[in-house]
């Protein structure tokens, strides 16, 4: 019993020994001051495991340019990252620098954990915005002031199977087009008996805030004081994504897709018109027909969305100065930008012609200048402080005219309160 | 007893306690107290906590969507409870039984406790699929066109109370075996010389020896489906248009989609209540019907 019980008791002191110096060797490599040294916590989520290697190839290009400074970095998949990110801020053990979208980044900076970094900027002789996208640099400020850098951006197009327009005689979708031009045509490419659809765009609160632009409409007034959820244009332009599966049939509903995505329609060649992100493409390249990409048809005006991520500092980061060096060489370095156009990973957000047209000439599709020209007439997330809150009542009742239980009219004029509320609180 | 001895195994004990109880107190108990604590501010994990009162528990009695997560729980429960007791009293009354296989049978119906939830609702979601799943196929068989199940708001919540007790039945099954082993044979031997029926020694032997498992087995399924969550949150995330929000769901959103971790705690504090109340309600009652055979 004795000897049992010291040996516990020693195995313990050893267990916390351990603990202690594992502890300690990690203090210093967060401060790691010594000889110059700096290591900074980069913390990740668009990698994942197909872009883990893309990513160590940036870092070890940075790292070589910049000998005294080491990326420790993290990933962690989109569905946690978030709520690790905050635990870990809440925490007060703050990555030096991370990644954010859109949608979040403008919750962070408004809640104040980030870094401003005009100062940086100015400083910095080497880095003129210019460099980048103004667009997608741009997204990344708040109240006038850069919080973050952007690293990539995507967005959504049409993707049309040329083979099925060939087939039907139907021409393939113009710029010009609009929704009148996209039902005719889907009327004739649909083929109920060989299961073959005219159009499809998800039923989601996405699709939404965009098909209603298409039709001059918006979630909130511009400077989002007001929700303008059930105005005219709105329920018309939900009234038009509900008629494409019940009135005309050229869109499959949920039961006749039966869990299939809508990638796997189009690459099934069952589906003509699929509007989805530029991400597919590389997937689609695997298809047996021909297809191409071309943009969106609107209603009374054009539209596209804009997905963009995003390079933020801590506000508590001690090395400021070397986290600008990483965010500015992941955002508008060439070296990232062709790793991403090489890998097909995301877009690189960088105005450089040479490497841009790298991105245009590669095929499928054809027209990838598209994904440019789409850039013309984006739309942003309506995002307000309870995003999340605010697309969660979306779901709710777009759900309920999805199932054909409320009119596009009932829901809309049931979440125009509860939308004024989320941002009036 | 109290000698040096005493105070030795005292320590030794308190020792081989420490392991877990430290667990307990920096994993379960010091959050619980600070949840309390938190229910009275607002925290959204990035900002300083800010000191808010009772607010957040006002804010629940006027919030709609704890109202219907509410209502959707006790639906769960109203749904759940008598249909894995019963089925499960059931399958343990025939595998108490000396049949053919029954050891068998035993694990078969024990297999789903120890498989994970994830694993539980992913496969019946298939299994819930309108067109391909084997749900609706089976149904056709028989002439009926199957409900679009998870996708519809009428059939969601059956569709998840269905998967529960399909899950849990085992574990019920077992307390209930275990029960039924210990009412001693004598009882049904005296019945048989007195010429009582099935049904006779069922209402009359079985059921009353069993009141205490059957407590037992009551107080813990209720807790537990209070609260649902893995289950609901893997098939149908609270949806269609939030007809299986439930209590716990209202929590994780509140907590990890909207950052309110002092509404959170409010929830989960207003959900304890709940639970505490309905139990010692159980408690009280239970003289009136649980016997412990003295």
């Amino acid at each position: 019993m004795k000897k049992l019980f010291s040996k516990i008791t020693i195995l313990t002191l050893l267990l916390l020994a351990v603990a202690g110096c594992s502890a300690e060797s990690d203090a210093t490599q967060d401060s790691g001051t010594e000889d110059g040294q700096i290591t900074l916590d980069y913390f990740t989520f668009t990698p994942g495991e197909a872009h883990e290697e893309d990513l160590k190839k940036m870092i070890e290009e940075f790292e070589s340019q910049n000998p005294t400074i080491k990326i420790n970095y993290e990933m962690a998949a989109f569905d946690d990252y978030f709520t690790k990110l905050q635990t870990r801020l809440a925490g007060g053990d703050a990555p030096d620098t991370f990644e954010l979208n859109y949608e979040n980044f403008v919750n962070y900076a408004s809640k104040g954990a980030l870094k401003e970094l005009d100062s940086l900027i100015k400083e910095d002789s080497d880095f003129s915005p210019d460099q980048l996208n103004q667009q997608a640099y741009e997204a990344f400020q708040h109240d006038g002031k850069q919080y973050g850098m952007v690293e990539s951006f995507s967005n959504v197009v049409m993707f049309y199977n040329k083979d099925l327009f060939d087939e039907a005689g139907v021409d393939y979708p113009a710029a010009d087009w609009t929704w009148d031009e996209e039902l005719a045509a889907a009327e004739k490419l649909t083929d109920q008996k060989e299961g073959i659809w005219g159009t499809y765009a998800p039923f989601q609160f996405w699709e939404f805030y965009k098909t209603i632009a298409q039709n001059g409409g918006a979630v909130l007034n511009e400077d989002k004081t007001e929700a303008t959820v059930n105005s005219p244009e709105n329920i018309e332009a939900l009234q038009w994504m509900a008629d494409k599966v019940n009135k005309y049939e050229v869109t499959p509903s949920d039961e006749s897709m039966s869990g299939q995505s809508d990638s796997d329609l189009f690459l099934n060649g069952k589906v003509a018109m699929l509007r989805t992100g530029i991400w597919m493409m590389d997937s689609f390249k695997e298809a047996d027909f021909n297809w191409d990409i071309a943009l969106e048809p609107g209603n009374t005006q054009k539209a596209h969305h804009f997905f963009a991520n995003g390079l933020a500092v801590s506000k508590d980061s001690e090395h400021p100065e070397a986290a600008w060096k990483w965010l500015k060489f992941m955002s508008a370095s060439e070296e990232a930008a062709q790793i991403r156009i090489d890998s097909s990973w995301e877009l690189p957000a960088v105005s450089n012609d040479a490497l841009v047209q790298d991105y245009i000439d590669q095929t499928p599709p054809e027209s990838r200048e598209v994904v440019f020209e789409a850039l013309d007439t984006l739309v942003v997330p309506p995002v307000i402080e309870d995003w999340n809150k605010l697309t969660d009542a979306f779901t709710q009742e777009l759900d309920q005219v999805k199932l054909g239980d409320k009119s596009p009219e009932e829901a809309l004029n049931d979440l125009q309160p509860t939308i004024q509320k989320l941002i009036s609180e | 007893m109290v000698g040096d001895k005493g105070v030795k195994k005292f320590l030794v004990i308190c020792l081989f306690l420490l392991p877990n109880f430290a667990g307990f107190i920096f994993f379960i108990g010091i959050p619980i107290f600070a949840s309390f604590g938190l229910s009275f501010t607002e925290w959204d994990l990035i900002s300083d906590p800010s000191w808010i009162g009772l607010e957040n528990y006002k804010a629940l009695l006027h919030d709609e969507e704890f109202k219907s997560a509410l209502v959707h729980t006790l639906y769960f429960i109203v749904g759940y409870l008598p249909l894995v007791m019963t089925g499960a009293l059931a399958i343990a009354l025939i595998l108490n039984k000396k049949i053919k296989g029954r050891v068998f049978f035993r694990a078969a119906y024990f297999v789903p406790v120890i498989t994970s939830w994830v694993a539980v609702s992913l496969i019946w979601k298939w299994l819930f699929n309108p067109t391909y799943g084997l749900i609706n196929y089976g149904l056709s068989l028989i002439g009926v066109a199957g409900p679009a199940w998870l996708q519809d708001p009428t059939w969601a919540m059956p569709a998840i109370i269905l998967t529960s007790v399909w899950k849990d039945l085992g574990f019920v099954m077992v307390i209930y075996l275990a029960g039924l082993q210990g009412i001693s044979p004598t009882f049904y031997e005296a019945a048989d010389m007195d010429g009582a029926s099935p049904t006779q020694k069922f209402r009359h032997i079985t059921l009353p020896l069993l009141s205490s498992t059957t407590f037992f087995v009551l107080i813990i399924s209720l807790i537990n489906s209070f609260q649902v969550f893995d289950q609901v949150m893997i098939m149908t995330g609270g949806g269609p248009a939030g007809s299986t929000s439930v209590l716990v769901e209202r929590i994780y959103k509140h907590a990890f989609e909207y950052y309110e971790m002092g509404y959170a705690s409010a929830v989960s504090w207003v959900l304890f209540f709940i639970i505490f109340i309905v139990t010692v309600v159980q408690m009280k009652f239970q003289k009136r019907w649980v016997d412990y055979g003295n």
